[in-house]
């Protein structure tokens, strides 16, 4: 199995304060892994390393087994990490074709080449298996929360995203838009993505994960594999009640 | 999970998507297909979804005309039509520039007044230092540019209110404009050319050349599109629609020319033919429209209307979107000063104060949205339109300034009202689409 990123000892410090004290943290291609915790466990600022937008202060990035340093957005980018936010930041008064594209529009002789985007949209909004929508060129004002969710994601497939981090993707939403953004990410994933998904659902986490990461005052205290993990252990995890010695999967260990 | 393995055996790739599609037909429609009877309940229901657009302001016009073609009998005339257009013109003109800034939810309070700054530079030159007025207005178009920069550093770099800014910038020019001008206080526009803008009329063959133009270009642009659309092998239109939109703007046109060709004077003088002004401000009207539809730059100017902190993630730069938006509103307010003294044909210290609420007010009337990412220029100038036609109507059946002003108030404040309330529509229908 690919491994996309590995961070390994990583280190972030706000003044006196300690919040991430030494994590490893591995992203499979093809597979979703979960990141848990509970508040101020360290998961925001994991990220935020991780997209670049607040470096780490000490411990190696590997992507694809190649040192990198992830010191803007830029780089992250660059490299095809890709975060969608919890806030997605959509324009609402555009449609879903220009979300999908704002800021790496395609062109033609200077101009806008509204064909080709529309065709790039659709395309990928089918690779995905993305039905409910009418139209691409529908405003995103007109969307349910769901399938603001579903644009934001495909956003990121559309610009050759490798690892997606989503951001407490199912927070805001109802059971079936749920269900449906939840087989969005196993899709993404089917299709070779690395997925990082950050979550408070513990039900959505065993519903679409393959791993599950557990943080706990800035430190990782179990990597599960989440077919032979059973609730009430990462429950114990989250809330510290219950110490490492977790079924970590080989590959994991390697 | 074994469909799985096989394609995470392939790391990194994501072309997974562009196969899957290839293989299969369009199944997420992109808004232009069916035929010409889907396109139309397509568009009726994005109307009662809330997004009107300049449906208000045109109905309004309509309803109004009718009512002042019953009250007044001179207000269809020939000769009072030509004159609603050069009224406009300069009101129309200001209201395009201050789309650009209310589209970010910017304003401009010194739009008008900048225009006047503008003016008294260029009547200096011209009637001080003996300049040629092409280059005149030329250095007015950079003092434009220059004061646009100047309110755009202040509101997106500095990050001060644009209300505030121009608020300090209306005062300020007031000053500036009583030095510029001096103890004299008013310069009188000399120059023939500048007069003939908007007290001159095209002869009656220029009138006709001027729609085929326009017929052209819009039949081209909607085939080139076509074109495009076929080449990348997406769904059209029907033609059909096409044709009638361009059938619909050959035949308004080839009216209205037909009724400026005719003599318009009541007098020995014959006067008639297009005004001049017209071409010019519909040349500017298009190359506006063409830019905030078609470029990567008007696009991100709605997106940073819409959502700034989207448009900042997706890598646009907001400061610079804000300041080329005042320079534009700037530039084209220079414009409009131009307009209105060639209209007064005098340069005083008042000069273009005064319009810029009526500026304002005329692009929330034609639908240009207070809250920002909404707003076509075309909307803007049928707002201008409208707001002319109440003073112009109202005039004519007698009423005094003051009443005038109160009706233009009232109807400012039933289209902010409407923009507010099918802002709510938009939000609550949102839930209804899943």
């Amino acid at each position: 199995m690919a491994v996309l990123i590995e961070l390994r000892d990583v280190r972030k410090g706000f003044g006196p304060v300690e919040v991430l004290k030494g994590v490893g943290l591995k992203i499979h291609a093809g597979k979703v892994s979960a990141l848990v915790g509970d508040n101020g466990a360290g998961k925001s600022t994991l990220i935020k390393g991780l997209s670049g937008a607040q470096p780490y202060d000490s411990g190696d990035v590997l992507f694809e087994d190649h040192p990198v340093t992830l010191s803007s957005p830029q780089d992250a980018s660059g490299l095809g990490i890709e975060v969608v936010y919890q806030d997605l930041a959509l324009c609402e008064n555009l449609d879903i074709v220009m979300n999908m594209f704002l800021g790496r529009e395609e062109t033609y002789h200077r101009m806008l080449n509204g064909a080709e985007m529309e065709k790039h949209a659709a395309a990928t909004l089918q690779g995905l298996s993305v039905r409910t929508m009418k139209s691409v060129r529908q405003k995103v004002s007109s969307l349910s929360g769901g399938q603001r969710q579903t644009v934001a994601i495909a956003r990121a497939v559309l610009q050759k995203a490798k690892v997606v981090i989503l951001d407490e993707p199912t927070a805001a939403l109802g059971v079936a838009q749920t269900a449906q953004v939840l087989a969005l990410v196993r899709r993404l994933a089917d299709q070779g993505v690395g997925v990082l998904i950050i979550s408070h659902n513990l039900a959505d986490v065993f519903q679409v994960s393959d791993y599950i990461n557990v943080l706990y005052l800035g430190s990782m205290v179990a990597q599960l594999d989440a077919k032979a993990t059973h609730y009430d252990d990462v429950i114990g995890y989250i809330t510290g009640t219950k110490v490492a010695q977790g079924t970590v999967p080989e590959e994991v260990l390697a | 999970m074994t469909a799985d393995m096989d394609k995470s055996s392939n790391p990194g790739t994501n072309t997974a998507a562009a196969t899957i599609a290839a293989a299969s037909p369009h199944i997420i429609a992109t808004g232009h297909e069916g035929t010409v009877g889907d396109q139309v309940r397509a568009s009726i229901q994005r109307i009662r979804g809330g997004e009107m657009g300049m449906l208000p302001a045109l109905a309004g016009l309509v309803v109004l005309g009718v009512i002042l073609a019953v009250l007044s009998p001179f207000f269809l005339t020939k000769g009072n039509i030509a004159n609603l257009m050069t009224q406009t013109a300069a009101l129309m003109m200001l209201s395009i520039a201050l789309t650009f800034v209310i589209i970010l939810t910017e304003i401009d309070l010194s739009a008008g007044i900048t225009g006047g700054v503008g003016m008294a530079v260029f009547i200096k030159l011209v009637n001080d230092k003996g300049w040629n007025w092409v280059a005149a207005f030329a250095v007015a178009l950079l003092v434009g540019a220059l004061i646009g920069t100047f309110i755009g550093y202040f509101v997106a770099k500095i990050g001060i209110p644009s209300f505030v800014v121009t608020l300090g910038l209306f005062l300020g020019f007031q000053g500036l404009m009583l030095v510029l001008l001096g103890d004299a206080g008013a310069y009188a526009v000399q120059t023939p050319a500048v007069a003939a803008i908007m007290n001159k009329s095209m002869p009656g063959w220029a009138g006709w050349l001027m729609v085929i133009v326009i017929v052209a270009v819009s039949l081209l642009t909607g085939l080139y599109d076509r074109g495009r659309r076929l080449a990348s092998a997406m769904p059209v239109r029907p033609l059909s629609l096409l044709v009638a939109r361009v059938g619909a703007l050959a035949v308004g046109g080839i009216l209205v020319v037909i009724l400026l060709n005719k003599n318009r004077s009541l007098g020995v003088l014959r006067i008639e033919g297009v005004p001049i002004v017209v071409p010019i401000a519909l040349t500017i009207l298009w190359l506006g429209q063409l830019m905030l539809d078609r470029t990567r730059f008007g696009l991100h100017i709605y997106a940073v209307g819409g959502n700034p902190e989207a448009a900042r993630r997706a890598g646009i730069s907001v400061v610079r979107v804000r300041m080329v938006a005042f320079v534009l509103c700037s530039l084209l307010a220079v414009v409009s000063g131009l307009f209105t003294i060639s209209q007064t044909g005098v340069v005083q210290s008042s000069t273009g104060r005064d319009i810029v609420l009526q500026g304002v007010g005329a692009a929330v009337v034609g639908g240009v949205s207070l809250f920002g990412g909404r707003g076509r220029l075309v909307q803007a100038a049928v707002g201008a339109l409208l707001i002319s036609m109440i003073t112009n109507g109202l005039g004519l059946l007698g009423y005094s300034a003051g009443f005038t002003f109160l009706v233009t108030g009232g109807v400012l404040i039933i289209a902010a009202s409407i923009d507010a309330l099918s802002r709510r529509r938009v939000g609550s229908t949102s839930a209804a689409r899943t």
